[in-house]
């Protein structure tokens, strides 16, 4: 047992520890100046970058590399943030890529009526000899396939919200290996194995898209760093805890008021949703799409970007597919050349003839498995460096009363009589094991109720029964008058009665704000809109509920939670 | 032939297609069963198997439809192939356990899988770089002896594998219920921390688990290769893949699962692409993997609950 839990602190310092090798990236975090700075200068370096390289093949593996970061990015949404792994994520890819396919291109063309006349005036299609063509812009095709693959990501998440999460990767994997093969198997939709024919290029203010990849590269550019924007607005908001609380325990998310089933709904749709608007980017550029695109090896060529950045953090995943890309497209042809020119030169036959590129899997798998060994946490680690407390925090002392706004508390109404909690019957079975048999029990307002009992006698499913973590065979429970027996634990918590843990069931990878925050979870409302926008209502919400410290009775303003900056909620010792 | 004939053509079709597949599919269940791990080398592992299987059959002299053998000779070369791909494979799915996946043991989450994944790439374009991307011939060393079952077919080939399935699945089921390492298995399967504590070494029931299910996959991939004559770098995806069906339909954990839950895959794979159409199987067999999933995740056999929370 010892050998186990020191396993368990082993593993936890693991987690937690920064890598002796961070990348100099999170320094820069660390100092809004220079962050902005960073940001700054990275930016113009893409932007400037088809002018200064002034070649179209490597503008297009640039933008390639682009449309794999931002897929990436989706994929981090499910697996990073939620913790879902999904290993069909492309299936989302094919969908966002075969819906503008089809709406912008000649592959659909029934017959022209007079049905088609008020979509021929709002643009959207055309007639074309008689026959209806489809050429539904771009620029409203990107928010559409978003909203499709959304769509489609809650139906195919729906059916995995029960199951653990090797099962649910499997289920993910299937519905992945379905949907390109229903892509073949439909040829008229999809024009099967040869291919959609005669994808329309984007076009803005009259100006074509055409072949050229800067157009799309620009595009490219412009959705990662929405994409990159969007996914730190979501991490950093009441979404973003509310996902990551999932991803390390959902038991004890549950208990904080989460509901599992909205958020995780939530993260396969956004993360679906990211994945659709690439794919019309992506079918739009290459002006086809075949169903080997979308297979298994791209699903988990994402997996590999994110796992090698760094899983959960937005930089890092797109590091990681921008460098995964870049080793693809550039470097190991290069290196084939050079090892075949070097096969010529000593007139070795088999050195002249080695092709690297074709064993990028090779390296896919090496960086998967070294990962898992070495560094799980990526090259930049989600996780947050930890802050050395000074010794003033050392010996602070958390003081009570600090915090006046417990506004989601309300007080319980003094004239009340009854009990406020009333048990009956309540009967738990475990297969063929009663935990608990016709318990009844009764609790008055503004009373204290201790339940006693040796080990097994049944506390711990009494308070799982009561706060909805577990469901009772028989019997009802009743919270103020009202029935909360075979409720959701997140509904119970909402009506105000919270499950805490012997063992503290802390997040160990969420700072000590987001583990307090979490708690005001029920309390809070913004969702991913609000999360996104960030009005000036959502800000004033997360300050009011942030935690802050009083020095000397006096309290210091509160603040927006900065993106990485942890904060420890201490006043200074008493004098 | 007749249409019955035809559809007796493809039950006896999908039982050796089962045969294949439930052989398989053990090496997924016992892996999961003691370590709740999806083991996705292990389709690779059965890729790789059929390569030594090969490489055996080509040592003994034999190579494309060159030689048939007979009688002791038969025994003797087809004993040689399958000692080799099995050995071979159980020695790899040792050697994976031991480099890749031991580290890793009693980290929580989907780490292992994700490892797994990994060393089914690297596998994969080990061979591919090493052998080639095309496809190689299977000698076929058995002579043309045919039975005729109401207008269908049986050859030699189909009944030496339904026998040596069901040898190697006795001989499985005999090793499992009798030994005491079988024992061992069975009760770390249920509760390695208890199996631990009344002195079972687990570190070696793992080892023991990932030898005799690599060395099963060696097996299938040999019949694989006697069955349709060929094998390449890429036959682990699509046979893996069905194999993990049929242990999930048969209940993953149970050995006779997996046994009954292949047979099933087989034929569905043979009577839907004939009932049906070829282009529509895989859609069927994925259908079938995410709605066990999803609706019955304990399988035909499985153990209600397998969950250690």
């Amino acid at each position: 047992m010892t050998e186990q839990v020191e396993q368990k602190a082993a593993r936890l310092t693991q987690i937690r520890a920064p890598g002796r090798w961070v990348l100099p990236s999170l320094g820069i975090a660390a100092m809004p100046r220079l962050r902005t700075l960073g940001v700054s200068l990275l930016l113009s370096i893409a932007v400037l970058f088809p002018p200064l390289i002034n070649n179209d093949g490597d503008v297009d593996a640039a933008a390639n590399a682009l449309s794999f970061a931002a897929l990436a990015l989706g994929l981090n949404i499910v697996v990073g943030f939620a913790g879902l792994l999904d290993l069909g994520y492309a299936a989302f890819f094919a969908i966002g890529a075969y819906t503008y396919g089809a709406l912008a291109s000649f592959q659909l063309h029934p017959a022209w009526t007079d049905f088609w006349q008020p979509f021929a005036w709002l643009g959207l299609v055309a007639n074309l000899n008689g026959t209806v063509h489809f050429q539904v812009s771009f620029w409203l095709m990107m928010p559409l396939a978003a909203a499709i693959a959304a769509f489609f990501g809650i139906l195919f998440g729906a059916p995995t919200l029960r199951l653990k999460g090797d099962y649910l990767a499997i289920v993910t994997l299937g519905f992945g290996e379905i949907v390109p093969i229903v892509a073949r198997n439909s040829p008229t939709l999809t024009n099967g194995a040869q291919g959609l024919n005669g994808v329309i290029p984007p076009q803005i203010f009259g100006y074509s898209f055409g072949i050229s990849a800067t157009p799309y590269y620009y595009v490219g550019l412009a959705l990662v760093v929405f994409l990159m924007f969007a996914s730190q607005r979501l991490k950093f908001s009441r979404v973003g805890r509310a996902w990551m609380a999932i991803r390390e325990d959902e038991i004890a998310a549950a208990a904080m008021g989460v509901n599992r089933v909205k958020f995780k709904l939530l993260a396969f749709a956004i993360g679906a949703a990211f994945a659709g608007a690439t794919g019309t980017l992506y079918v739009a550029k290459l002006q086809t799409a075949t169903p080997e695109m979308f297979m298994f090896p791209v699903s988990v060529m994402l997996l590999v970007m994110i796992v090698f950045g760094g899983i959960g953090n937005v930089w890092g995943v797109v590091v990681g597919a921008l460098i995964l890309q870049i080793l693809q497209s550039w470097f190991l042809q290069d290196l084939s050349r050079w090892i075949n020119a070097l096969g010529r030169l000593v007139d070795i036959e088999w050195l002249q003839h080695v092709q690297l590129a074709s064993s990028i899997e090779l390296i896919f798998g090496l960086i998967l498995v070294f990962m898992m060994l070495y560094r799980r946490q990526g090259l930049i680690p989600a996780s947050r460096r930890v802050a050395a407390l000074t010794t003033e925090q050392q010996t602070a002392l958390p003081t009570r009363g600090g915090f006046d706004n417990l506004q989601g508390l309300g007080a319980l109404d003094e004239r009340r009589t009854g009990p406020l909690l009333e048990i009956e019957n309540l009967t738990v079975r475990f297969g063929g094991l009663v935990a608990l048999r016709s318990v009844a029990l009764s609790m008055p307002a503004h009373s204290v109720l201790a339940v006693i009992g040796p080990n097994g006698s049944g506390k711990s499913t009494l308070f799982n029964a009561v706060t909805g973590l577990i469901a009772a065979n028989e019997g009802s429970i009743r919270f103020e008058g009202e029935e909360i027996a075979g409720r959701s634990p997140h509904v119970v918590l909402e009506r105000g009665i919270a499950r805490t843990f012997q063992n503290l069931r802390l997040f160990p990878n969420l700072t000590v704000l987001e583990n307090i925050l979490i708690g005001m979870h029920a309390r809070l409302d913004a969702g991913a809109v609000a999360a996104l926008a960030r009005l000036p209502r959502t800000q004033r919400e997360e300050r009011e509920a942030c935690p802050t410290p009083t020095v000397d009775g006096v309290r210091s303003p509160g603040r927006w939670p900065r993106n990485r900056s942890c904060y420890c909620s201490t006043s200074p010792p008493p004098a | 032939m007749t249409d019955g004939a035809i559809l007796l053509q493809q039950v006896i079709n999908g039982l050796s297609l089962g045969a294949m597949y439930a052989l398989l599919a053990i090496g997924f269940t016992m892996v999961y069963g003691i370590l709740e791990l999806i083991n996705f080398a292990h389709f690779n592992v059965f890729m790789i198997g059929s390569f030594l299987g090969l490489w055996a059959l080509e040592a003994l002299g034999l190579s494309g439809q060159s030689r048939v053998l007979t009688g002791l000779e038969l025994f003797g070369a087809l004993a040689f192939a399958f000692a080799v791909a099995m050995l071979g494979s159980g020695l790899l799915g040792v050697a994976i356990e031991r480099i890749a996946l031991r580290p890793l043991r009693g980290i929580p989450g989907t780490t292992g899988m994700i490892t797994t994944i990994g060393v089914s790439y690297i596998l994969f374009n080990i061979i591919l770089l090493g052998a080639g991307a095309e496809s190689k011939n299977y000698p076929n060393p058995m002579p043309r002896l045919q039975w005729n079952i109401s207008g269908a077919v049986v050859d030699l080939r189909e009944v030496l594998i339904w026998a040596i399935t069901l040898a190697l699945m006795v001989g499985l089921q005999l090793f499992v219920s009798r030994t005491r390492l079988g024992k061992a298995m069975r009760a770390t399967a249920q509760d390695s921390e208890a199996a631990r504590m009344m002195g079972v070494d687990v570190d070696r029931v793992i080892v023991a688990a990932f030898f005799l299910g690599s060395a099963l996959a060696g097996a299938a991939a040999l019949i694989f290769g006697l069955y349709y004559n060929y094998t390449s770098f890429l036959i682990g995806y699509s046979a893996g893949l069905r194999a993990f069906t049929a242990a999930v339909l048969g209940g993953i954990g149970s050995v006779p699962g997996a046994m009954v839950g292949g047979v099933i895959i087989g034929l569905i794979e043979t009577l839907g692409g004939q009932l049906i159409a070829v282009r529509w199987t895989d859609v069927i067999i994925f259908s079938i993997l995410v709605l066990v999933l999803v609706f019955a995740p304990t399988g035909l056999f499985g153990r209600a609950a397998p969950t250690k929370s």
